[in-house]
């Protein structure tokens, strides 16, 4: 990447391994519909950054923490059965980013920036997150390579892959901490309001132009891909804020996507 | 977990039975095999003393009213649900294919016919086409599953279900989405399989009509169950008249004498048994 300032090139190599990483999550996140649990995923690591500067922990790791507590937390009210899951998230998706907001107001650093925790910071990305996202997101692609098949049966129909041997509870265990890591991780770049857009986006720009759920994967992460890069690109130039601006990218992919689909149709 | 071979003979000494048994597929072990199932839910008994047997080629038909725990019953032989009390017994011969009640896939997953029976099952694109023709639904595989109709659906899951070379079919109420032609095809389709297969069929039904008249053995389902055996003898129980209706009973009777000649009727069948008997009469 000669020319590229090295901040720049940072942006863009986290951005693009991100979207790759994120994309297949993103499309089971669709056929699932668990964009509400991802969403109040992404509010419980607001209460990780609280935490990690409280106990001056390193904060992708508090982050990672506090979405796995998250998702571990959701996995067990998915047991019970007084409430349906959407009053759970309702409850714990506002739970946690009012107590995020006030432990980072109780804690006053002086280098706290809210604003960067919402919306993300792509250009600030360092080294050290670099070889999260490369470290964690190969764990990340490599696990959802191996469970891919038995997670696309069980959104296809659980009882249908339940009868033919597959336990649903391991299978969506390990997607549900998967997807916790990932937003954590995500949530850096893109910020906690705009983290979901990162997987759910380009799932949905992919949808109208695949015939199999691999290929709908596949789309997804070229799409969120050229996204980062047009829109880090935009950002450049226009000097518009990082994360939104790779989201608008994802949703103008998005909107051609299903105008295109809408007009093929006729 | 126990298995006590004393129980064997529970569904004739309970004072319901109805008629004889079907004796002639006996000495075969059986495909799966519950003894003693109990399931409490909500703070009621939804199964209670159910005993199960089902062996190679035969079909098993169970009916029952809406919330007799028909469907709950299958899941538990298929490992789904766990039964509170009660042993079930599958040998590890035991191959098991299944069809499930209600399938709509979601539009948000992109899924063609030959993705999905090849999902996990290890079939080749012959096998597929192979398997398609078998169950009357060739050129499907490059159609979405979305866009077919019910009776094609229907057909696709049973495909699937046979790329698993099952030695037993277990289909919860397979012709709910299907019209009254397509119904009696489908239910051809599956007596022609379980002969060209040997397999051992569970068939879950409300709608007593076609599918007693194609079964070899009835189970009677009401939280526990209420009687079972042939069609005809299951039919004039007093157990299964309560249940559905002298209507039901008779229509059932003089159906499954006839059953050699197809009726011109139309509508939902269940719905008007009554007419349904009239039709049948002046044929």
């Amino acid at each position: 990447m000669a020319g590229l300032e090295p901040f720049v090139a940072r942006a863009l190599a986290a951005a693009i391994g991100l979207a790759i990483v994120a994309a297949p999550l993103g499309c089971i996140v669709v056929w699932r519909r668990m964009a509400y649990v991802g969403e109040t995923l992404a509010q419980a690591s607001l209460l990780g950054v609280a935490l990690g500067l409280a106990l001056k922990l390193n904060l992708t790791l508090s982050v990672i923490a506090a979405a796995v507590a998250a998702a571990l937390l959701l996995i067990a009210f998915g047991r019970q059965k007084l409430l349906a899951l959407d009053s759970v998230l309702g409850l714990m998706h506002h739970a946690a980013l009012a107590l995020g907001v006030i432990a980072i107001a109780v804690l006053k650093g002086p280098s706290i920036d809210l604003m960067s925790y919402l919306f993300g910071d792509v250009f600030a990305v360092t080294a050290n997150d670099l070889a999260w996202v490369f470290g964690g997101g190969t764990i990340v692609l490599a696990l959802t390579v191996w469970l891919w098949r038995p997670l696309v049966r069980l959104s296809l129909h659980e009882d249908l892959a339940t009868a033919e041997g597959i336990d649903p509870r391991v299978a969506r265990g390990a997607f549900d901490i998967m997807l916790a890591v990932v937003i954590a991780v995500a949530m850096k770049i893109v910020g906690i309001l705009l983290v979901m857009a990162f997987l759910i986006v380009p799932a949905v720009a992919a949808r109208p132009l695949a015939a199999t759920p691999e290929r709908m994967a596949v789309i997804a992460a070229a799409i969120a891909a050229l996204s980062a890069i047009a829109g880090i690109g935009l950002s450049l130039n226009f000097d518009t804020p990082g994360g939104p601006s790779i989201v608008l990218a994802m949703t103008s992919f998005a909107a051609l996507s299903l105008l295109a689909a809408g007009w093929m149709k006729r | 977990m126990t298995h006590d071979h004393s129980h064997h003979t529970s569904h004739h000494t309970d004072g319901k039975a109805c008629g004889a048994e079907h004796r002639a597929a006996a000495e075969q072990p059986a495909l799966v095999s519950a003894r003693g199932l109990y399931l409490r839910r909500n703070g009621r008994d939804l199964i209670s003393n159910v005993d199960v047997d089902i062996r190679a080629g035969e079909i098993v038909t169970l009916i029952g009213p809406n919330g007799a725990g028909k469907s709950t019953l299958v899941k538990m032989l298929l490992g789904i649900e766990q039964p509170d009390k009660g042993s079930i017994i599958r040998p590890p011969t035991t191959r098991i294919g299944y069809v499930p009640q209600r399938f709509e896939i979601d539009r948000a997953m992109p899924m063609t016919v030959n993705r999905f029976l090849t999902l996990g099952v290890g079939a080749t694109r012959d096998g597929v086409e192979t398997t398609l023709r078998e169950v009357g639904a060739a050129r499907t595989s490059d159609q979405q599953l979305a866009s077919l109709s019910g009776g094609e659906t229907q057909r696709v899951l049973i495909a699937r279900a046979l790329l698993r070379n099952p030695n037993l079919l277990v289909l919860d109420e397979p012709a709910s989405a299907v019209d009254y032609a397509g119904e009696a095809d489908l239910y051809d389709l599956i007596g022609r399989l379980k002969d060209s297969r040997n397999l051992g069929v569970l068939l879950v039904s409300h709608d007593l009509h076609v599918v007693m008249a194609r079964a070899d053995r009835v189970l009677c389902l009401n939280g526990h169950i209420c009687c079972s055996g042939r069609p005809e003898a299951v039919a004039q129980s007093s157990e299964y008249v309560r249940m559905f209706g002298l209507e039901a009973a008779k229509a059932l009777a003089v159906y499954h004498h006839q059953h050699d000649h197809r009726h011109d009727l139309s509508g939902a069948l269940g719905q008007d048994l009554s007419s349904a008997l009239h039709d049948t009469k002046e044929a």
